[in-house]
Order: C-alpha cells, then structure tokens, then sequence
C-alpha cells in the first residue's frame, strides 16, 4: 500500500522539533527510525498529516555515566546499545535487551527513544524500565517510567514533547533477558527480564498485558528465600493477557512462568 | 576453444550478478510512454452481493483517467474466465467475469479499477469509491462446508460441493480391510498457505492501435499458457498478442493460472488506448494469490502384524475457495501417488472439491505430492508405532524393489526407475541412526524429547507426455518445444520454451547445449519468457519439467543440429558422411583427427556454398513429447527436540539423500533443495493463512504470517545418489520441488516420534510452540487422570 500523503520536515535540534510538531498539529509523529511508524503508514494504520524527522538531532544520541545512573540518549540506536561498552560496564542487561531487539536492520535504525515513545506493549526496553525505575526524561518533564506506560500505546507526552533522554540505574549484577518468539526478529510473544540488585531481584515481563509488568510478586517471593521454580510460579499473578494469532491468555500466562524461571536460574 | 565436461559442474549461474545487484528487469522497473497505473478496489467480505457500486467521487479525484467496473468492460472483455477439465472434468465451473458483477465470493474479490496518471493518485481515489455491500452468510471452515444446512459459498448452487470424485472405489480394498490384523487411521490436515514469491504480481499492457496488437508484460511462470486465454478472452488472434516475462522473482505456481486483473490490465490498455501498470502489494498478494494447499485428508491403513501392508483407503477434501480457477483440480494427483514408495495390493481412493468463501487454491511447491508423501510417511510411522516396528524397517520391507521397475502402481502410472533402500541406507548413515536412537534413549531418561523423522519419498514430474496430459488440459499436449540456431561467427541462441524464474537455466540449458554441440560455454545464450520468440508454442515452468522435457527439447534440437552439422563438415572435409567423427566439439574424418574443424567453422560453412540438396543455415527446432513422467526420490531424516515446557522445536540435524538422475549442475540442485526444505519448514513449523468465521482473512502482513527467515532454517547435510532416468536420454528427473515434497513428513515424523513417551501419536501442521504445547499439556493430564493411583500435580 501506499502511504497517505503527509507533510514533511527535518529538525536539526529538539527545540526546532518541538516548535515543528506543535506548528503541525496533533496528527504530527517524530519520525526516528521509521521501523514501527513507517509500516503501520503503509498500510494507513496510522496517517500522520506531517513527519517531524528528528535523525540529525545529534544532541540526542549519547551513553553517559554519571552517579552511578546510565544516561542514554533517545536517538541511540539498538545497535550502539548493544556494542557499547559503557552499557556492558553498567547495565549489561540493556545491551543484552538490544541485542534481541527486531533483526540487523532493525537495530541499525531503530531507537530506544522510539520504542519507548511507541509504547507497544511487545517492546522490550519498556520492561526494563518499568523494572529498574528507569526515568523518561522529555524536553518538558521528567516521568518515571511506571507513570510512563499508561496503556497500550499509550503515553503521557504531549503533542509538542519528545522523549529526549532515559536515565537507568547502573546494575552489573548477574541477570538475563529471555525473549520467547516464533522468529528470531518477531516481537515477543512473551519476555522475561531478571535483574539481581543488592537489594534483591527485580523481574520484569514483556508483552502480558497492555503495558509492561513489573512481577512484584515473584520477586518478594525469591526474596522470603523461594527457589527460582516456586517464585517463577508467582509470574503470572494478576495477569489477563490478550490472545491473539500467536499464542492464547492461557500460553502466554505459562510462558510468563517458564521463561521467569528460566531467566533467575540462567542469571549471571 | 573447445570444452571438457560442463554437464555435472558446479558452475556459478550467469544470471546471479545482476539479480543480486539490483540489476534485474523485472516488470514494475518497466515503463512505457504515457503510462498510467491501476489499482483494484476489492471485497472487504468474504460474501456479499453488490447492491451499487457508486464512483462518482473517484472519478473526480486528481489524476484520474477512468474508473471502471464490470459494466465497462462489456464488448472489450468478451467473456468468463475459463477452468482446464484438470483431473476433475465433470466439476461445476462458475462463471467468472474479472470484475464482480452481482455477487463477491472471498475477501478481496476485485470489484472496480482505478487507473490514474500516478499510483498514489490511483490509490487516493480507489478510496473514495462507495461500494454497497449485502454480506451474505460466508463458508469459512472447510469441514463445516460439506455438511448439511451449511452456508453456501455460491448462492446459485444447491450446496458448496465442486466436484466429487471416486478414483479407485471402496470396495476394492474390502478384502484388504477383512484380513487386516491392524488398522490405523487418521484426519491429516494442510493448512493453506501463502505462496509469498519475493516479487508479487505485477502486469503492463499496451495496445497498439493501429497494428491491433497487445503487448503484455508480465510476472508469469509461462508466458504462452496466458497468451492463449489473452488471446481468445479479448477477441484478439493470438498471433496479434505478445507476452514479455523477464526477471520474476519467484512463483511457486502462484503465476501459472491466469488471473482477473492480468485480464483487466490488457482490457483497460485496449479501451483506454494508454499503457496500463499494475503491481500487487504485499497485502494484495497475501489475500488474492492463489494459495497453496487447503486440504485434509481421511486416511485408514489395513496391515499385518508383521508391517505388510494391505491396503489403504483416502479421502481427500479439497478447499477450492470462492471459484473453480485454472488447474484448480491439480491437487487431485495426491491421490494418485497416495501410495508412495511402496507396493499396496490396493489403494481406494476419492476426492471431494468444496467450494468455500476463501480465495481460490492452485498448485503451490510440489502441488498435490507433498500431501500425498506427508499422509503416506505419516501412515507408516503410525502403523510403526502400533506394530513396534523400526520406522526404517518397515518401509523397507515395503519398497518397491530395484529390480521391479518399470513398476505399475495403484493408479495405472509406470515408474520408471528407483532404489529407495540405497537412500534409505545412505541418509541413515549419514545422520548416524544408531546413535542417534541410543541418544533419543538416553536422553528420555532425562526427562527431555529427541525425534527422529524419516520421510522416504518419491514423486512424479516432468509434465508430461502429450496423450496423458491432453485430456486435462483441454486438448493441449504439455510437450517442450526449443529453437536453437547458430550464426556465422558461431555464437548460439537457444530459444526454450520453459521460463525459468528462479531455477538458473541460463546457466544450466547452457552447459547443456555447449555440451552437446562441443562450443564454449560463453558462446552460447539462452532466451525465454518471450511468446515472440523461438517456437510456436511453450508450456513454462512449473511440476520440476524443466529440464526432463526443456532440457531435452534442447537436447533434440541439439542432435539435429550435429546431425546436420556432420553433413556440413562432410562437405568441408570433402569426405563421406559416414566417414565424419565429432568429438569434443571437433569433426574429423575417421582415421585422421589432426585435420579437424571446430563446430564454429562449420557454423561459418553452413552460411557458404552447400551441395545440392543441403540447406544453408545451421539450427533446428524440436518439440520434445515425453514418453513417461519422472519420478525423482530420496530420504530425508530429520531430528527435531521439543521443549515440553514451551512447546518450541529446535531441528537439530537434518539430513537429505536425494536422486534425480543425471545432474547437470549440482550447485543449483543443492539450492533447489535448501529452498524447497526451507519452505517445508514453513508449512510445519510456521505458516498458516488464518480466517476467521465470517471469512477474514487475520494473517495478512508477515507479522501475522509467520514465513520463516533465514534465521530459522537449519544447516543441511545434502548427498545424491543417480539413478539415471530411463525415460530419456539425458537420464535426467526433476528437483524443484522435491524438497517441499519431502520435508514436512520429516519433521512432523520427528516430533511425533519424540513426544511418543506422552501418548501423542499425531501433530498437525502448522506445529507451531503454542498449539504443541496445548497437545502436551493434554496428553500429560489425559495420562495423570487415566492412571488414578497419581493422584495430585503432574
């Protein structure tokens, strides 16, 4: 299909940018790398009367360290994640995420910004942040990430926000992200995220509901001293996903269990 | 210079740098001058009548030339598209104009044209026509269709059943059934499939008006089987239609049969009296290529306790889709090799055709042999199972033996030629059999599921002798034809009547021909795709024909030309014909092989002074009619484990010894079967076209549609054995499609094999991780609460 028309403009800064989504209205989309928008255009799912393209925003492409927290840049780029060391000093587990993400192409456009942005429920830096307690810092405001993911594609940003930076905190600490799909560059049908803290697991679930899932349950369970078997039985507590072609509520809720167990005893 | 042997090497095909630089000429690269471009306005529904169609504001929109429905195209479009008798002849045709006229009958359904000066203004006003639908009850599930008080797909028909069809009738295996000390039975499904060529569909015509000529570019698998229905639908002889078909980037018998909008494309050129562009999106191609499979089959085996077979009854149960197209009626020939590679004393066997609202079936990699050597290798693992035999062991002992060929089967074919236990033998070497089943026992005690899958299939192709083949086709012959002609400075070109698009025949029909009439390699140039070239008439590609009735309508024109050429060189050497020797390229009188001419000099010759009674000129054109199909075989053995937990299947080995004869280039024979594999696995493990009740179609963009990538295929261990065809002379067979043809039983044999130790004895396709966990996860409590001392958790 061809996508319907639109207009177009390129930003050279996250200023000009917000002054060009707000001059364009609320039918306006920051256009990154294009890998989830541009689809969607074609089969006119989605038909944005104007493009923001923000790729030459230079400012918001950086990975920096500082207190003890990891600054990553919005245009950052899955593949940069993945090969930075920086992130596999700091958190690890992000560049491992990165690395899952889509297939080569996908990684060499996509950004964490946009995905995070998109809020599919089947992205997977959003587990991580709501996981970690990761900050989405805009150029308006600054949204902790539980407050971020309202619903399935669902955010709080307004017409003329971008999401400009997400502020980790560094873990190194022994974890595993295990992302189950039919292909090797599908979306999930389900993900497990397991981070060990010095003060204690953190798992989080991928795609089990409209927005990412933070398995509270799971982790108090491991932290009263429960085997990775009894706690991962916890996983699926609360959860009522959506079916689809792929996989039923009742396969989705199992997974949740088998790959939250996997993810704590392949740790490390 | 002259050549050693190219036949048998491993040559890089000629055609690769410019298709994998971007350099290949494929019809949507194409333009003409004043060219506008169409776009098809479809169903939504699955049935529906039309009650208006109103294009007032589409005709308006910017850039809009004309807006046409079926009403316009009266006078220009002269009547339906027909339906060949195939091997159902007395099946009910519905009429079918390229545009609805009353009624819809699948999702996608075109019902109006849009041709505009740009395709984005063509598809801008495609959305501003107003269709005014009925939706009608729609038959979504074929199992539900043959039942009474179903839906009807069509509402001018009494019930959806297309055809109904008793080959070999039940009482033939009565006996059979009376003695039988062990009977399995089972309900095998084949999902449809999209058949996904990288290039969808795309089509251009140009009326020339003043020479009354239509030219028509096109994606086809063969171009002259759609000059002819061109030809005669639009009231045009065929010698004023000319179809072009460059580069396709694949068909997989998705581009044999003709479809509306090929119709349309050239009507509207004609009418409009503007060159008129088409190409298919990729949702298009997803809903409106004619899709592949769309069966199941009911299948009982009577045998003895010692594993010797006795019968086999089959019904199949065909999803025709929303109207009887083409070679609809193809898949019938499932049951035709229904028998595999084994001797029954009887088969019987019947197939039932049901029209659904679904976009229609036709061939797709394999066409029908898939099937039949997924529910025969299924069959015998079941049988197996129940009698504790060795899979191996029990195919074995009912091979159709080396020396029984030619061998009569069921159906009244002849096989030419086999030794299924060589590769039988082979495969299991290669793979380690022994090893593998004392690993598959090791690991059980460990509470984990290794399989082994054997699929020993045979197949028949190499479309086919002209007096077999007539009947189905409406009177045409399936023969090849070739022109090969040289000129002076003796250089070739070869003219064939096949089309490859993909296969590599520029370079493999080369090998040949500079085999044959002992020229360099680079002198020759091979031409297809073009009804305006070489011979009067060619079938194209599709059934793995190629090269067994191609290649030898090559290799005839070839003998001809030595044949004449030795008459030549006679002439030059000024010598007996008899006298003439030709060898490696060279003729010679016998005796004295240092005074030689090489085949180029007596090309030059051939243009100069001759003897009386001897034509210049150095070519020849032949039409090669097959005296018997081929039948091409192997083993394949797979090794799958499966996660109980999750249900995934990891393939973990995979072995295939495969025998098409004589091999010209084994490069592309290794390719054919890593592709043909690859889409095996994408019938087992992956694909699936999803519908929902009222007929949608859910599985439209490849995220839904799950074809495998190349991430998902394993490495293969591929080995030969040649067996040499008998039924010509090049020995040679097919293996296009072998792989498709062979794989899938490999795979669901494994995995059935591995979750045996759970009482699972069948698993359908697709085995997807979410449906074999279900399977699991009921076997597993079915064995907890049928044991009642296990009280508790699993």
């Amino acid at each position: 299909m061809i996508p319907a028309a639109f207009e177009y403009a390129r930003a050279g800064s996250v200023q000009e940018a917000s002054e060009l989504l707000a001059k364009f209205g609320e039918d306006a989309k920051v256009l990154a790398g294009g890998h989830s928008l541009i689809p969607l255009m074609r089969l006119r799912l989605a038909q944005p009367s104007a493009l923001v393209d923000i790729n030459n925003v230079k400012e918001l492409s950086y990975i920096a360290r500082e207190n003890g927290k990891l600054r990553i840049g919005a245009l950052t780029r899955h593949v940069e994640l993945h090969n930075s060391s920086e992130v596999k000093q700091n958190l690890p587990i992000l560049a491992e995420v990165a690395s899952e993400v889509g297939d080569n192409q996908v990684r060499n456009m996509g950004t964490i910004g946009g995905v995070v942005a998109h809020a599919d429920s089947a992205g997977d830096y959003p587990t991580l942040c709501v996981m970690l307690d990761a900050e989405i810092v805009t150029n308006k405001r600054r949204i902790p990430a539980r407050e971020f993911f309202q619903d399935l594609f669902t955010t709080p940003l307004e017409n003329d926000e971008l999401v400009c930076e997400i502020v980790f905190p560094a873990e190194s600490g022994p974890h595993k992200y295990i992302k189950f799909r039919r292909r090797l560059f599908d979306w999930a049908i389900v993900a497990a995220a397991a981070q060990k803290t010095d003060q204690g697991w953190r798992i989080g679930l991928t795609n089990v509901g409209p927005t990412p899932v933070r398995a509270t349950a799971v982790e108090q369970a491991l932290a009263q001293g429960a085997s990775p078997t009894d706690a991962a039985e916890h996983a699926s507590d609360g959860l009522s996903p959506s079916g689809d072609i792929r996989a039923t509520p009742e396969y989705k809720k199992h997974l949740a269990r088998v790959l939250t167990r996997r993810a704590i005893e392949q740790s490390q | 210079m002259s050549v050693t042997q190219l036949v048998g090497a491993k040559i890089h095909r000629r055609e690769d740098p410019r298709l994998v630089s971007g350099h290949g000429r494929y019809t949507d690269d194409l333009t003409r001058s004043g060219l506008v471009h169409a776009v098809f306005v479809r169903s939504p529904y699955a049935h529906a009548r039309i009650k208006s169609i109103d294009v007032t504001d589409a005709t308006k929109a910017p850039g809009v030339v004309a807006v046409l429905t079926a009403r316009d195209f009266e006078g220009v479009i002269l009547g339906p598209m027909g339906a060949a008798p195939g091997l159902a002849p007395d099946k009910k045709v519905p009429e079918r104009f390229p545009l609805a006229k009353d009624e819809v009958h699948y999702q996608g359904d075109p019902v109006a044209m849009v041709v505009a000066e740009t395709k984005a203004q063509a598809a801008d006003a495609a959305q501003l026509i107003e269709v005014d639908y009925e939706q009608l009850p729609a038959v979504s599930d074929l199992e539900a269709a043959l039942q009474p008080g179903s839906a009807k797909a069509r509402s001018e028909l009494p019930d959806n059943v297309c055809w109904d069809l008793t080959l070999v009738p039940w009482d033939a295996t009565n006996d059979a059934f009376g003695k039988a000390e062990v009977v399995v039975k089972e309900r095998i499904y084949q999902q449809r499939l999209a058949p996904v060529p990288m290039e969808t569909r795309a089509v251009m015509a140009e009326w020339a008006r003043f020479d009354g000529q239509l030219t028509v570019w096109m994606s086809t698998q063969n171009p002259h089987l759609i000059r002819l229905p061109m030809a005669l639908t639009l009231g045009l002889g065929e010698h004023k239609v000319r179809v072009i078909s460059h580069d396709v980037g694949g068909g997989f018998g998705s581009k044999i049969d003709p479809y509306p909008e090929d119709f349309l494309v050239a009507a509207a050129a004609k009418k409009l009296d503007r060159p008129v562009k088409w190409n298919e999106t990729r949702t298009e191609s997803m809903q409106n290529a004619y899709a592949g499979r769309g069966q199941y089959y009911d299948v009982e085996v009577a045998a003895k306790k010692d594993g010797t077979l006795l019968g086999m009854r089959v019904t199949q149960t065909l999803d025709v889709g929303g109207y009887a197209m083409g070679f609809c009626t193809f898949m019938v020939i499932a049951l035709i090799v229904s028998g595999g590679a084994y001797k029954w004393p009887a088969i019987s066997a019947r197939s039932i055709g049901l029209f659904t609202n679904k976009v229609p079936t036709d061939a797709y990699r394999g066409a029908g042999r898939p099937e039949a050597t997924h529910l025969v290798e299924r069959m015998m693992d079941k049988l197996a199972a129940e009698i504790e035999m060795d899979p191996a062991e029990l195919r074995r002992k009912n091979f159709v033996q080396p020396g029984e060929f030619p061998f009569t089967q069921n159906f009244g074919f002849v096989i030419d030629s086999g030794d299924y236990d060589k590769a039988l033998t082979k495969a299991m070497e290669l793979a380690g059999y022994q090893d593998l089943r004392e690993r598959q026992a090791q690991l059980r005690s460990q509470g984990r599921y290794l399989g082994i899958g054997l699929s020993t299939w045979i197949e028949l192709c190499g479309f086919g002798p002209a007096a077999a083949m007539a009947p189905a086709t409406g009177g045409l012959g399936l023969t090849e034809s070739s022109q090969i002609r040289f000129h002076p400075t003796g250089s070739v070109n070869v003219y064939v009547g096949t089309h490859s698009h993909g296969q590599g025949h520029d370079t493999t029909f080369s090998q040949i021909v500079a085999d044959q009439l002992g020229v360099p390699y680079e002198s020759v140039e091979l031409h297809h795709g073009d009804t305006a070239e070489g011979p009067g008439f060619g079938f194209g590609t599709y059934g793995s024909r190629s090269l067994a009735v191609g290649g030898m309508a090559i290799y005839m024109s070839c003998q001809k030309i030595v044949e004449k050429a030795k008459k030549v060189a006679a002439h030059v050497l000024e010598a007996a014909e008899e006298d003439i020797v030709f060898d490696q390229g060279r003729f010679y009188v016998k005796g004295s092989p240092d005074k030689s001419k090489v085949m180029g000099e007596i090309a030059f010759a051939s243009f100069g002074p001759l003897p009386p009674g001897l034509e210049q000129g150095l070519e020849a054109t032949s039409y090669f009619d097959p005296p018997n199909l081929v039948w091409p075989f192997g083993t394949h053995l797979c090794v799958v484990e499966v996660d109980p937990d999750t249900g995934h299947v990891d393939i973990q080995k995979y072995v295939a010894v495969d025998d098409c004869g004589v091999i010209i280039n084994p490069m592309i024979v290794d390719g054919q079967l890593h592709g043909g594999v690859a889409q095996a696995i994408g019938q087992a493990l992956y694909e699936e076209m999803v519908y929902d009740d009222s007929g949608q179609l859910k599985s439209a963009t490849f995220l839904d549609y799950a074809m495998p990538s190349a991430n998902e295929i394993p490495e293969m261990v591929l080995d030969k054995t040649v067996t040499p065809s008998p039924t010509n002379a090049m020995g040679v067979k097919g293996i296009g499609e072998a792989g498709t043809i062979a794989a899938s039983a490999a795979i669901i044999n494994a995995i059935c094999d591995a979750l045996r130790p759970l009482g699972i004895d069948h698993v359908d396709m697709p085995a997807t991780p979410d449906r074999l966990w279900k399977q699991i996860q009921e076997a597993r409590s079915k064995a907890v609460s049928s044991d009642g001392s296990k009280g508790g958790a699993a």
